[in-house]
């Protein structure tokens, strides 16, 4: 289990123990975390599963793949720090991840 | 009014093989979609993205899929309400009375939801007070695009649609191309013509900024707007255009007393009935024990809410199952035999 800090809008914190091998984006929606749409279910064609990664862990992570930074276009108020959480392959190297959640998804 | 045997909503993949098995088995139905074009997600979404689990299809895109099922669909007289999103939801003596957002109206027993994740709705500006000159001022569609002649337009976007409108609407306005990035996504040429428009000074263009707010008391008169070291520049308009894409928005189904979970509708799996007798709910958008959102288990859903509707559209008639290889009645539906 990978600890994985997610933190809603508001401030309030939620640490969470997500299987290797599953993605940021299921972590959240499988323990009904709110703030995560996710509407097409991890096949990148939404960006209702945005998150900002907190700036330490931001360089850590995989390089986007083609077609995330396009999808990011079309977020809800992207930044920087912005990835699109159904794209983060949780794994021991990300344990205690901390991502922050959009005031909104859309 | 249309009275109609079975109104679907949503001209998905779902939706699509629902009217096939509702026509075969001798209803009548009309399909309402949001969208301007059949497909639903499939074409929407990933129109040329392989698809590997449709039985029997090793491999196709979204949009081999929906022209698969259309043709599946010549055989019978289906008619598509597309650009029409159903407001309303009445009941009226056993039967549903249908509004769409045209003024249509229908009138059926049975009401097929095959709504996918709800309709697509253009994504909007993040800040609040946008809302205030929405369209008015700010638009994201563009109806009319006379009324920008001689005006200061600032359009955001990265995408075929914004550089798009850029292009065509420097020939008779002032434009702000404004984008939160340097890299477009709109296709090479799109991309190459719109650059070369901002080297002849035609359009003014804006990278790395989006939009913080709007000023403006009766009439929208400029924007601020702020790039990543949050500073913030402040630009004259008369009109703002936003194209970030479509979203999927649940919308007025939310308003119809269906028993939901989160965005989607609970039903049997006897009928895919939802609480309410005569609408059935298939596809990505019901929900049940074990449910799969994958396309095979909308067509098998759609199948068995069908055979339901039958029940509805047809009270003293009996229904018969019959297979296509063999029953006459059928292979006559399908135009194989006289």
């Amino acid at each position: 289990m990978v600890k994985i800090v997610y933190i809603e809008h508001d401030g309030k914190s939620h640490s969470i123990d997500v299987k290797s091998g599953l993605t940021v984006m299921e972590g959240a929606v499988q323990n009904n975390l709110p703030g995560i749409d996710a509407d097409c279910g991890g096949s990148m064609a939404c960006a209702t599963c945005h998150v900002y990664v907190k700036e330490e862990w931001f360089n850590k992570l995989p390089k986007k793949e083609d077609g995330e930074e396009d999808m990011l276009d079309m977020a809800f108020e992207p930044n920087k720090f912005s990835r699109l959480s159904c794209q983060l392959t949780v794994t021991d190297e990300l344990d205690g991840l901390i991502v922050q959640l959009p005031s909104k998804q859309a | 009014m249309i009275k109609t045997d079975a109104l679907i909503i949503g001209a998905g993949p779902t939706g699509l093989f629902t009217a096939h098995q509702l026509k075969l088995i001798g209803l009548d139905c009309e399909i309402v979609d949001n969208l301007d074009k059949i497909g639903g997600q499939c074409i929407e979404l990933y129109p040329d993205k392989p698809i590997y689990d449709i039985p029997a299809i090793s491999e196709c895109t979204g949009e081999e899929l929906t022209n698969n099922l259309i043709n599946q669909l010549k055989p019978f007289d289906v008619k598509f309400h597309l650009n029409e999103r159903v407001e309303e939801v009445k009941n009226n003596n056993g039967r549903w009375e249908v509004k769409t957002n045209k003024g249509k109206s229908f009138n059926t027993p049975n009401i097929i939801i095959a709504g996918g994740v709800g309709s697509f709705e253009p994504r909007k500006f993040a800040p609040k007070d946008c809302e205030k000159f929405e369209d008015k001022s700010i638009f994201y569609s563009i109806k009319d695009k006379t009324i920008f002649k001689d005006k200061i337009v600032s359009i955001f976007g990265g995408g075929d649609s914004a550089l798009d409108w850029a292009i065509e609407l420097s020939k008779n306005s002032i434009i702000n191309l404004i984008h939160r990035r340097d890299e477009f996504r709109a296709a090479q040429s799109t991309t190459d013509k719109m650059n070369e428009l901002v080297k002849k000074k035609k359009i003014n263009l804006y990278t790395k900024y989006q939009l913080k707010g709007v000023r403006g008391t009766e009439n929208l008169e400029s924007i601020d707007m702020e790039n990543d070291n949050k500073e913030v520049k402040n630009l004259k308009t008369d009109f703002v255009l936003g194209f970030f894409g479509l979203i999927m928005q649940l919308g007025p189904i939310a308003n119809w007393g269906l028993n939901l979970n989160k965005k989607t509708i609970n039903v049997d799996t006897e009928k895919f009935e939802t609480n309410q007798k005569g609408i059935y709910a298939v596809g990505d958008i019901c929900n049940y024990p074990g449910k799969l959102k994958l396309i095979l288990s909308g067509f098998h859903e759609g199948a068995l809410a069908a055979r339901a509707c039958f029940k509805l559209a047809r009270p003293n008639e009996k229904y018969r199952f019959e297979f296509t290889t063999t029953s006459k009645n059928l292979l006559k539906r399908l135009g194989k035999k006289e």
